[in-house]
């Protein structure tokens, strides 16, 4: 957000599609200079494409049981089946397609989870700081609040009022990392707001409506967009968190918490399907952490180079 | 500094008094009936229940309910476990301990670890050493800590057998609790043997619940000591010609230093959210072991006792890591 020093004063920064094309330029550049961004990028791009074609790769349906095959070891090991490359679960699920399927689920909870929390929070902090006086001190007050108990506490009572299930385990996460939104935009709508070009616009006759989202909102968007790259990764692992505790998804969905839960007892067993499971949870949270710390070196000026 | 402490504390007024609204709202949002939660699986007759009703004082309006309950908790009352008919404080208290010394553990694991790795990484940026204790440190910062406590019982604990999967120390021993602090504990107690088996079971769910942080620190340590290191003083201190290790450990580390604790006392809440996890891993008795199973038991007195003391800890370590800083940083305490 370091160029469109001249499109802020129109309001609308980047309107014109060379400006725009300009802004993403400099963005990329300062982004690929992060090589572990770029790879974890790329990765987060596969990811998103095993997950579409999740059918497609998937050797075999994640719920279809071969009961000739209970607890079989990866195709490498002795006693190992080339047909279940990863191995299958104690009632003979394959461990691969299970795991594919599952990419769904991670993406779709972290989707699900940073709309949800950023839209809910970017539109209060807007409200809390375009208009500050008591509405402010309510809801930092009240953002307080949620934020003094420890979030995966917080998300288990919250799912336990819900009921157990994934639904309620994303909107139990939404709620707990909501807060985080509200105090950055209310931050950068602060500092925002007593800038010349938000006068200027005033001036002009902008309704606060306008003002806020259409001169202010689109200048505090760098902050908020690393936070939602936080916020999927955090999501990623609370979701599986709470399917490890048995509070979210819901077994036989092919979750990689929920996976993680059942494969518990057969730990000193079968390390195959423990192990599995948590690299994928964790090998994709990293990329998305690492996609995380580029945007950050992009979109944040301050920290530029540091 | 104490007008800013009171200051402070008149802010936390209001967080506090939500706390407790939402606490007291919990039982009341949960799906079910408290009093037929309380009868169990033998139910009760209808005269019984309107009996119980007005004991509890369920029949009467919900703000005096409230303030009743409010009243209680001034007094210390919590309120009385379903599951095992003591009072809720009592039982907190027990397990405090527990979770105090896995957590301090992990805190020094971390720190022992973390501000080293980030010292170094510093002095060396950009080279190869800093790229690979960074990326480290991003791994441990990504990691499911479940998936990596089941992975370490089966490494250690199963395929070399070093280390017991459970518990804070071997049936063996038994010994009367002075501190509630297991290792000072096994050491007082004067038997063969006894802290050794309290350190085995301690040293797996220390690792686990101080990785998080450990990767924390060590980002943090990092970015503070780059910092450090370009200011005036330290350039001076290097013109004077003293030695590398006297200026980044005498003069630059010291600095580097502020913002770190800051954020190791800011960590308590991340730890406590950890040792929900850690706890019921390893079996460790501790409170995050314990609200998990009171909630599944739905024991609604200890989940919304717990909550509240909880959070009462969070916050109070939070207020205390603001003086600090603000004792150390005065420009702080006049915003």
């Amino acid at each position: 957000m370091s160029q469109p020093a001249n499109a802020k004063i129109a309001g609308k920064p980047g309107s014109e599609p060379s400006a725009r094309r300009r802004v993403f330029a400099e963005f990329w550049f300062y982004f690929s200079e992060n090589r572990g961004a770029v790879i974890g990028f790329w990765f987060f791009v596969a990811l998103v494409a095993i997950a579409i074609l999740a059918p497609v790769l998937a050797p075999y349906a994640p719920n279809q049981q071969y009961r000739d095959a209970l607890l079989s070891p990866p195709a490498w090991q002795e006693g190992g089946r080339w047909e279940f490359l990863l191995g299958t679960d104690a009632v003979g699920r394959d461990l691969l397609s299970r795991l594919i399927y599952g990419s769904r689920f991670s993406l779709f909870i972290g989707c699900v989870v940073v709309s949800l929390a950023m839209t809910g929070g970017v539109i209060i902090g807007l409200i809390a700081g375009y208009f500050r006086g008591w509405i402010d001190i309510v809801i930092m007050r009240i953002m307080d609040i949620i934020l003094a108990f420890p979030s995966l506490l917080l998300a288990l009572v919250l799912v336990a009022i819900l009921g157990p299930g994934l639904l309620n385990a994303m909107i139990a996460i939404a709620i707990v990392l909501q807060p985080h939104f509200v105090r950055l935009t209310r931050a950068s709508v602060m500092s925002e707001s007593t800038r010349e070009y938000v006068t200027s616009a005033r001036v002009a006759g902008a309704s606060p409506f306008y003002l806020m989202t259409r001169t202010i909102l689109p200048n505090c968007l760098g902050p908020v967009i690393v936070q939602a790259t936080l916020s999927f990764s955090n999501a990623i692992l609370d979701a599986a968190a709470l399917g490890f505790l048995g509070m979210g998804a819901q077994p036989p969905t092919p979750e990689w918490g929920t996976m993680l839960a059942e494969a518990r007892e057969f730990i000193l067993r079968a390390w195959w399907v423990v192990t599995f499971p948590g690299i994928a949870i964790l090998v994709t949270v990293l990329a998305i952490n690492l996609m995380g710390d580029g945007l950050r070196d992009a979109l944040d000026p301050k920290l530029k180079r540091s | 500094m104490l007008g800013y402490l009171a200051r402070r504390i008149a802010l936390l007024v209001p967080t506090v008094i939500g706390i407790t609204i939402a606490a007291f709202a919990f039982i009341r949002l949960l799906p079910g009936d408290p009093i037929l939660a309380l009868a169990g699986q033998h139910g009760v007759t209808a005269e019984r229940y309107e009996i119980l009703k007005e004991q509890f004082g369920f029949n009467r309006p919900i703000w005096e309910q409230y303030f009743d309950y409010l009243q209680n908790v001034l007094h210390g009352d919590f309120g009385i476990s379903l599951s095992s008919k003591r009072p809720v404080l009592e039982e907190f208290l027990t397990r405090f301990p527990a979770t105090l010394e896995l957590s301090l553990c992990a805190i020094i694991f971390a720190v022992a670890l973390g501000i080293p790795a980030g010292v170094f990484a510093a002095t060396q940026r950009g080279k190869f050493g800093d790229q690979a204790l960074m990326g480290t440190a991003l791994v441990g910062y990504s990691m499911p800590i479940f998936w990596w406590g089941l992975l370490l019982i089966m490494f250690f604990s199963g395929f070399l057998g070093w280390t017991p999967v459970s518990g804070r120390i071997s049936l063996m021993y038994y010994f009367p609790s002075v501190t509630g602090f297991m290792l000072i504990d096994s050491l007082l107690s004067g038997q063969k043997g006894a802290f050794a088996s309290a350190a085995s079971h301690l040293v797996l769910p220390a690792i686990v619940l101080g990785t998080i942080p450990l990767a924390v620190i060590a980002r943090q340590t990092r970015s503070a000591m780059l910092e450090v290191l370009g200011e005036d003083y330290v350039r001076t201190a290097r013109a004077k010609g003293l030695s590398p290790f006297a200026v980044i450990g005498i003069h630059a580390l010291r600095n580097a230093l502020i913002p770190v604790i800051t954020v190791i006392g800011l960590m308590v809440g991340t730890l406590l959210a950890g040792a929900i996890l850690t706890e019921t891993i390893f079996s460790w008795p501790g409170i995050g072991k314990w609200m998990v199973d009171s909630i599944f038991r739905r024991d609604y007195p200890v989940v919304q006792g717990g909550l509240m003391l909880i959070a009462m800890i969070v916050m109070l370590v939070n207020l205390i890591v603001d003086m600090l800083y603000g004792l150390i940083n005065p420009r702080i305490r006049r915003q």
